[in-house]
């Protein structure tokens, strides 16, 4: 299957300065459809029978939260664009943003109609700071045409916190806060921001909002398998010729993006979905990308037959060992050890019990932290584990036989220059 | 529209804009500042100095004009940033977590930054650079 550019449609086909060249692609249709000759409940219903799910990582049915907080009565609901796009190897919602911010604001403009949300935030991560005054712009541009009179909408900027895309850490950002998870239930569509139903969408994902109302459900869930429809956006780096984002159908093949698309040609393994990145080795490259395999937020990074990858998992660890917001014991101290016992791997320092004590703490993270962070740091080690565990236990049994056969006195030494 | 959130009268909501605007100031947070903030906001000067050392971007201790944040994350690391930081390193003077005598830069590694598919990557302040070498390094800190 080549490329199937929906979402991207509009990436370099229009100037993400000037909302006339958005309008001349047929942009605003959609909201006007919607805003002209739809309730809100029709909106929320098409949402719901196109199949969309959240892009952001969890795959939650989107219109099925849009019911929730749209039913929920209060004074006050709220919108939030989640663009915190922290995931080690994701800039597709930067790229969306550079290129085409007037679909992301249509989308936007939509959900506020449908779920009755008066005010609107676009969550931007600081590190995309230059993206603020574009942004800010094409908002401004989009409430001179008229588009924004029930909605008003504020770029709110982070600060420099990867735990602050998880969507309850995410409103606590907002509230002036530490960006920590909080206990559900309440979920945000009952309870969310100041207490507040609100519905917390991917930057991705309200793209898609705009094509389906223009074209309707049916169109949207012809793409895709059983449980994953239309298109997804892939973030792919690495060990390939052409990194960069592509957009494809859902339910096409990692095969196809990495070697096809971004031009892979050794592949030791692939980690596909971020953080929580499933490994997948490179006899499986044939693999579906769907929710029903694995998909997380798109990121695909590609390793070749020189990476190593008791290093590769210690990264990711060192990555989330930092990030992790420290209020629940088995994330905060769980990412503490398996740092720890994967960097004396990484330094041929291992010891005979480690891969016990790591599949054991993964146990332990997956089932008692908070929020997804610590509940999935355990991923890419247990796929690790499960694909390529020779290699932790060659490095197991190097570490053995160095210290038996150097003594204790020569790993002292080594300690001394470390 | 303004980048701060005007619209909304809680003080809690204000404080991480009014944290900006004082680093936009002042460079830092310091004690006094923090002070200065709780005063205004009527919150206790320990929730300000929770939100404050919380987030990466808000420094406690004065840094250089010039913040370099250079990604060391897995497909930056594997791009070679290493040799990107070893390059700083050597035009600079300074390692991670220093600021050069004349204050003029600070050398930060920072946690994916978005921009993989032009790794290895960087920020200074807020503009980033792709797809580094270590001689476009010595281009580039020599443009500042
Ligand atoms: C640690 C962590 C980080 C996350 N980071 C992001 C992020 O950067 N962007 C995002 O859209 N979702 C992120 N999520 C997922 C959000 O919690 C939430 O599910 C999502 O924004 C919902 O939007 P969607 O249904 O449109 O995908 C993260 C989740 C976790 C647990
Ligand atoms: S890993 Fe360096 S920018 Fe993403």
């Amino acid at each position: 299957m080549p490329e199937k550019r929906i979402v991207l449609g509009n990436c370099g086909a229009t100037d993400p300065n000037d909302i006339e060249t958005y309008l001349g692609k047929g942009g605003f249709k959609g909201f006007i459809k919607a805003r002209d000759r739809l309730k809100p409940g029709d909106i929320v219903d098409q949402v719901k029978k196109s199949g969309l799910s959240g892009r952001g990582g969890a795959g939650f049915p989107c219109g099925l939260k849009w019911e929730l907080a749209r039913n929920a009565k209060a004074k006050m609901k709220y919108l939030i664009c989640n663009a915190d796009e922290g995931e080690v190897g994701t800039f597709k919602d930067r790229y969306i943003l550079s290129h085409d911010p007037f679909g992301l604001i249509e989308g936007i403009c939509i959900a506020g109609l449908a779920i009755g949300a008066r005010q609107a935030y676009i969550y931007l991560r600081a590190e995309y700071h230059f993206l603020n005054d574009p942004l800010c712009r094409a908002i401004a541009q989009v409430k001179e045409k008229g588009f924004l009179k029930h909605l008003d909408i504020q770029v709110f900027e982070g600060a420099g916190s990867y735990v602050c895309g998880e969507e309850s850490a995410l409103m606590d950002s907002i509230e002036g806060k530490r960006g920590e998870a909080r206990y559900r239930p309440p979920y945000p569509q009952a309870r969310g921001l100041w207490g507040q139903p609100t519905i917390i969408n991917n930057v991705e994902t309200l793209m898609n909002i705009p094509h389906i109302i223009a074209n309707g459900a049916a169109w949207f869930s012809a793409m895709g398998t059983a449980k994953s429809k239309g298109t997804k956006v892939f973030s792919v780096s690495g060990d390939v010729s052409k990194p960069g984002v592509y957009e494809l159908e859902m339910g096409s093949s990692l095969k196809e993006l990495v070697m096809d698309l971004a031009g892979a040609v050794d592949i030791k393994a692939v980690q596909v979905g971020g953080r929580h990145g499933n490994i997948i080795p490179g006899h499986m490259i044939d693999i579906v990308l769907s929710y029903e395999t694995c998909l997380g937020p798109g990121a695909v990074v590609v390793f070749n037959s020189k990476r190593d990858i008791i290093d590769i998992v210690h990264n990711n660890m060192h990555f989330l060992n930092d990030e992790s917001c420290g209020k629940c014991t088995p994330c905060r101290e769980g990412t503490e050890v398996m740092l720890e016992i994967l960097g004396r791997l990484r330094g041929v320092e291992g010891a005979a019990g480690d891969i016990d004590a790591l599949e054991d703490l993964a146990q332990t993270m997956a089932l008692a932290s908070l929020c997804g962070l610590g509940q999935e740091a355990a991923v890419p080690v247990l796929d690790s584990l499960k694909y390529f565990r020779a290699e932790y236990v060659n490095r197991i049994e190097q570490s053995l036989f160095l210290r038996s056969y150097l003594g204790e006195e020569l790993s002292k030494s080594k300690e001394g220059e470390r | 529209m303004t980048k701060e959130t005007s619209s909304i009268t809680s003080g809690r909501a204000e404080l991480l804009p009014a944290l900006k605007r004082e680093l936009k100031k002042n460079g830092c947070l310091t004690r006094e500042i923090m002070d200065t903030v709780a005063g205004r906001s009527g919150l206790p000067l320990n929730e300000i100095y929770g939100v404050a050392t919380f987030y990466a971007y808000l420094p406690l201790a004065p840094l250089g004009q010039y913040v370099i944040k250079v990604c060391r994350c897995l497909p930056c690391d594997m791009k070679d940033a290493q040799a990107v930081i070893g390059g700083i390193k050597q035009e600079l003077g300074i390692a991670p977590g220093e600021t050069t005598a004349d204050g003029k830069f600070s050398l930060e590694l920072v946690n994916c930054i978005g921009a993989c598919d032009q790794a290895p990557a960087m920020l200074i302040n807020a503009k980033l650079y792709g797809n580094l070498t270590p001689q476009r390094i010595v281009e580039i800190l020599k443009s500042y």
